[in-house]
């Protein structure tokens, strides 16, 4: 145990996700005897992300104002929908240059277990979207995961009456796991080879 | 295939040792108590990523240490691999394999194929069904290790479903007005018949292909009393023992609407491979509550032995792990024994008495003190 600020530093480190105790205390004394203008921008950039970033009003990606770079970008098509759990499975699929439509950002997956159902997710939101009748292909990318793979279930059972064809991301992603893990070329070719369900 | 070098750090009663292991026959001899099936628990866990004496990781991490190391060269057709583990509680396993970190503990499976018999399997024959499922899918990931996927898959299923129904079900008996939110439980439905058939269909196909081998070995340990059988008894009706995945994720789905209203009654999943069970019977009679204790403990031991045969026949050859076997046995039977697994690329055993060990089984000695292992012939 150290005294005051260094302890109080090492313990908020401490507790995002993937910082252990050791490393708490050496990004602490890492930014102790680093220089003060760098300490001043990390503090900086930490201050902004809450204050300035919000999720898009239209696809509940992040963003800096109303809509997100993606759904303001002219060039990208509306008729195709790529739905994600999280922002970073949109940073993921960017990486692979292979989409060119727009995005649906659900905020997690269907997890019984952590009690989190279909009204949690921005499921409503998605079918209202889906209702305005510009959308001709829905791409579920959720991760290959039970709770993925539940959530991909329920939603193509809900869209496909509506006409919209629905696919699947191509296996070969490693099951069990998360998207953002697997690297661009396989997450491209899994992208390419989606099938419809 | 055999391990050639394990190391441990803080692994049950060891702060840290190392040993140089044979082919062959490898035998460990040391009081009780000194630390002989904590040898063989790690080479175990290596290869399952279980123990076979406990459930929860925690006891195997040594007292006042926070995390265990299991560390060992396996050699498999004329090249050799390193698999390290470090096992902390409560947290998930770190994992390496050759240079390099895996991305999951689970891809080390298949890197050492193992079968372990230690006195703890008479609960394959006396325990509950679950001991004998638990049975029936290690030796499924043990001989195709792609079931490790299946098997978790199906079991997270259930567990997500299961908490569905326990939410409804909770929400019905507080009279809650909406019942629990059982919208998606047909989406659950799909996906546990999916992965449902894919397991029992691997199960299915495992005892087909396992039973010959157990009534051979269980008249090579018994001596030839009786014969000794197995057979799948699925929870759900099957008009014939197919292995058809369509034709088995059709029957589950079957299964579970026709269960629907006793399942949200009772909070959890009613049917599938997880309620399944595996029947032993010695002659006409079933071996749980009718075997003698002697017979009980041979069809324990001829269950792992016919798995041991069965991998071996798949071309794998596995080490075999005989953990306290040799006290439990006549003369004539231990020479019985001895002849059957006489020809393992691999063998294990321990023993506290050293003449117990058939000398067709002499191989490499080595002797076992508190947290020490040394070569002794
Ligand atoms: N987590 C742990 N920390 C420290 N010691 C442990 C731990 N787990 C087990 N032990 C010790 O290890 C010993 C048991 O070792 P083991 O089961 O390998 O004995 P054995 O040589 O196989 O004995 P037997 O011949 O009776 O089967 C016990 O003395 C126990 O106290
Ligand atoms: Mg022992
Ligand atoms: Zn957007």
């Amino acid at each position: 145990m150290y005294e005051g600020a260094i302890q109080d530093l090492i313990d908020e480190l401490g507790r995002l996700p993937g910082v252990g105790p050791k490393s708490a205390q050496r990004i602490a004394f890492h930014v102790l005897s680093a220089d003060p203008t760098d300490v001043n921008r990390l503090a900086g950039a930490l201050r902004k992300v809450k204050e300035l970033v919000r999720f898009c009003t239209t696809c509940y990606n992040v963003a800096e104002s109303e809509q997100c770079r993606i759904c303001r970008d002219p060039r990208r098509t509306n008729e195709v929908l790529c739905v994600v759990e999280e922002p970073k499975d949109v940073v993921a699929i960017e990486r692979t240059g292979e989409f060119r439509g727009r995005y649906h950002v659900l905020g997690g997956a269907i997890n019984p277990l952590e009690g989190i159902g279909p009204d949690n997710l921005r499921i409503r939101e998605l079918m209202i979207r889906l209702g305005e009748g510009t959308v001709r292909e829905l791409i579920l990318a959720t991760d290959p995961n039970t709770e993925g793979e539940a959530t991909a279930t329920y939603l193509a059972l809900m869209v496909k009456p509506m006409g919209i064809s629905v696919t699947r991301l191509a296996s070969g992603l490693p099951v069990g796991g998360d998207l953002e893990y697997a690297d661009e070329i396989t997450l491209g070719r899994a992208f390419e080879g989606r099938r419809a369900v | 295939m055999y391990v050639h070098r394990l190391e441990l750090v803080d692994f049950r009663s060891y702060e840290r040792v190392g040993v140089d292991l044979q082919p062959g026959a490898n035998v460990l001899i040391g009081a009780n108590g000194v630390g002989k099936t904590n040898l063989v628990e790690a080479l175990g866990y290596v290869a399952t990523l279980d123990s076979h004496r406990v459930a929860t990781d925690a006891p195997l991490v040594r007292m006042g240490a926070t995390s265990a190391v299991i560390r060992c060269a396996v050699v498999h057709d004329g090249r050799e691999l390193l698999v390290e583990l470090e096992i902390v509680p409560g947290k998930a396993n770190r994992a390496r394999l050759g240079r390099s970190p895996a991305r999951r503990a689970r891809d080390v499976l298949g890197a050492l194929r193992l079968v372990l018999f230690a006195p703890e399997d008479l609960e394959l024959v006396r325990g509950d069904p679950a001991e004998r499922r638990r049975y029936l899918d290690d030796l499924l990931v043990n001989r195709q290790p792609r079931y490790a996927g299946v098997r978790a898959d199906y079991e997270r299923v259930v567990k997500q479903r299961n908490a569905l129904l326990r939410t409804a079900y909770l929400a019905r008996k507080t009279g809650g007005s909406r019942g629990g939110d059982l919208g998606t439980l047909a989406v659950w439905d799909t996906h546990l018949a999916q992965h449902g058939a894919e397991l029992l269909a691997g199960r299915l196909e495992l005892v087909a292909a396992l039973t010959p081998h157990v009534a051979k070995a269980y008249d090579a340990v018994a001596a030839g009393r009786g014969a000794a059988g197995i057979a799948y008894r699925p929870s759900i009706e099957l008009a014939e023992l197919t292995t058809d995945r369509a034709a088995l994720a059709e029957a589950l789905t079957a299964a579970l609407a026709a269960s629907r209203s006793a399942e949200i009654e009772r909070g959890t999943t009613l049917v599938g491979p997880h309620r399944d069970e595996l029947a032993l019977t010695l002659g006409p009679l079933p071996a749980k509550g009718y075997a003698s204790h002697g017979e009980s403990w041979s069809f324990a031991l001829a269950l792992r032995l016919a798995g041991y045969d069965l991998l071996r026949a798949d071309g794998i050859e596995p080490v075999l792990v005989l953990d306290d076997v040799f006290a439990e046995l006549d003369t004539g039977r231990r020479e019985r024994l001895a002849e059957l697994v006489g020809g393992a690329s691999q063998l294990l055993v321990t023993c506290a008495v050293d003449d117990d060990v058939p000398a067709a089984l002499r191989g490499t000695r080595y002797q076992v003190g508190e947290g020490t292992v040394r070569r002794v012939g």
